[in-house]
């Protein structure tokens, strides 16, 4: 009995260390979100004024910045989904095949996504900078000075010029995950369908596309999670300007407790954003599901 | 039928079009580096007049200033601080928590296994600020254990996730023949379980090396004070203080991405790994 007891303790003594981090710096903060957001706190006096739901009040009736980051997320996800998608799965069908230098494709292709946010961020400040930047300084050696600009401090150029970054930095994972995706598609198929007659546009639209659908929307799930959430990027390259022309949520968030000092009002919009990108996710997952059914 | 030289000279096209294409890309993921890199050899006067990507004077001092003024020395050994206590920190907590998932049965096992999951899953994009309250509460906000910890439960459930898939599927053989040896659970699962983990050992150290490393928000918000800081934060303060300074920023962004390009270069292949086997996951 007592060896039995001992035996029952060590086995908790094995998930005891991470049970008890998980708890205090997981599931207490997020429980806490709930709670906070339903006041009014400046994150210092002792004291919390219970409001209820008013600070969703807020978010949803007062607050159109926060609409207009959530827009803005949406736009750098779309652009994402289309541009870097697109892109990293030509790049892998084009590494899937016997082409020399094919590993170093690979090893460059996944460089940017190692990099930190901060890094990749600074660096493309420096080339898009208005006065000596790299870009406007080839675009007068090229007699195209018209076209210089003030590409970040711009507000009609600052959204795109942070986008085509985060695709920048973010295409080589779909690239990996395509690549793997379609390693797996047996290789017989393909010399079936040339036995057959088929050329290899047909093979790749009948065989390649409709096994690379479950991958592909993969794929777009992690970018949108993905994308709606980045905001370190933007901090190194514009810092949500100008003029709130490239504000995300996760920036608003921050402001939000650091620049107001509402940490309630911060909290309710984790969890309207929270609540926003758990539907998204299972919308997609729904769908995959359903184009599953349909393709077996 | 086409005759043979058509489907040849055909072949040659495609695959000219293939590389050029690939070239391009891999030329602009590249040439941004070798770009900060040239600045960071330039002088603050050169810096914005000459474009040339290999300058004419290569000014390494701007290493020393950088590393011994612009503190990035002391942020440098900050990072591979907090990285190294990070990952020993998560490969121990996260390999007992699964052996015990993978191995015993206890009362509650699948509840925790799953909440580990599911907190992969769920994105709470508002929990830094309950975090940050939690932190100054309990004093460890601006310390370096409180980063730490707050960076170990960050990889833990990956962590945990990629341990057990491996233990499933490793032979009992061994630990068996160890139990019947004496060995206690906690000397198996060290000297029996933990080696024979290698492969796996492997993608867990280099992808949470890299991601404490690559860290932003949580070192802004728990840090106040420069001599704690690690590199990612000190970059944006350097920035934000010396908005000139371009050529000693670059080469402080080097300095930071020097390492993990060699980390990278030399472990790809657990890289590799780890991303299609996280992509699984999600």
């Amino acid at each position: 009995m007592k060896i039995k007891l001992k035996s029952a303790l060590e086995n908790y003594l094995f998930v005891l260390p991470a049970f008890v981090i998980f708890s205090i710096f997981y599931i207490y903060p997020f429980s806490q979100v709930f709670f906070l957001g339903l006041y009014e706190w400046d994150g210092i006096l002792p004291t919390k004024t219970f409001v209820g739901l008013s600070n969703f009040k807020d978010i949803f009736f007062s607050d159109p910045i926060w609409w207009k980051s959530m827009l803005q997320a949406g736009w750098i996800t779309i652009i994402a989904l289309i541009f870097q998608n697109v892109l990293a799965f030509l790049l892998a069908w084009a590494c899937d095949r016997e082409i020399k230098l094919k590993n170093w494709y690979r090893l460059i292709f996944f460089l940017p996504p190692i990099l930190s946010e901060v890094v990749v961020g600074l660096v493309w400040q420096w080339i898009l900078e208005g006065n000596y930047g790299l870009l406007n300084s080839w675009l007068n050696n090229l007699g195209l000075a018209h076209l210089t600009r003030n590409w970040l401090n711009d507000p009609k150029t600052a959204l795109n010029c942070v986008a085509i970054v985060h695709c920048w930095k973010g295409f080589g994972w779909g690239f990996l995950i395509f690549l793997a995706g379609l390693q797996t598609i047996p290789r017989e198929l393909y010399e079936a369908a040339r036995v057959d007659g088929a050329s290899s546009w047909t093979a790749f639209r009948k065989i390649t596309l409709p096994l690379m659908v479950p991958v592909a929307i993969l794929v777009a799930i992690l970018t949108i999670l993905g994308t709606m959430q980045a905001f370190v990027l933007i901090i190194a390259m514009t810092g949500g300007g100008p003029a709130y022309h490239t504000q995300v949520p996760v920036l608003r968030i921050l402001a939000s407790m650091r620049d107001s000092g509402r940490f309630g009002y911060a909290c309710a919009q984790g969890i309207v954003f929270g609540i926003i990108l758990v539907a998204v996710s299972f919308i997609q997952y729904r769908f995959s599901k359903r184009s599953q059914a349909r393709g077996a | 039928m086409k005759n043979p030289l058509y489907y040849k000279t055909k072949n040659i096209a495609v695959n000219t079009v293939i590389h050029i294409f690939l070239l391009t890309i891999a030329v602009s993921c590249v040439f941004p580096l070798l770009w900060m890199i040239g600045s960071s050899l330039k002088t603050q006067s050169t810096i914005f007049s000459d474009v040339s990507l290999i300058p004419r004077q290569m000014h390494w001092e701007n290493y020393y200033i950088a590393w011994k003024e612009g503190g990035f020395g002391r942020y440098f050994l900050n990072s591979i601080f907090y990285t190294t206590a990070v990952v020993i920190g998560i490969i121990v907590v996260s390999s007992l928590a699964a052996y015990a998932f993978s191995r015993f049965n206890f009362r509650g096992k699948n509840l925790m296994f799953y909440s580990f999951m599911a907190a992969m899953m769920i994105p709470i994009p508002g929990s830094f600020v309950p975090l940050y309250v939690l932190l100054n509460k309990l004093h460890l906000r601006n310390t370096q254990l409180g980063y730490i910890l707050c960076m170990i439960n960050v990889g833990l459930s990956t962590s945990i996730f990629l341990f057990k898939t491996f233990f499933d599927k490793m032979p009992r053989e061994l630990e068996d023949a160890a139990r019947i040896d004496g060995c206690t659970k906690f000397g198996i699962w060290w000297n029996v379980a933990l080696p024979l983990a290698k492969p796996v050992l492997a993608v867990v150290v280099v992808f949470n090396a890299l991601n404490v490393w690559n860290e932003y928000l949580l070192a802004l918000l728990i840090f106040d004070s420069r001599s704690l800081m690690p590199l990612q934060v000190a970059l944006m303060t350097f920035q934000g203080e010396y908005i000139t300074r371009y050529h000693l920023l670059m080469a402080g962004l080097t300095i930071t991405a020097i390492p993990i390009i060699i980390v990278y270069c030399l472990m790809q292949k657990y890289i590799v790994k780890g991303v299609t086997q996280g992509a699984i996951v999600g």
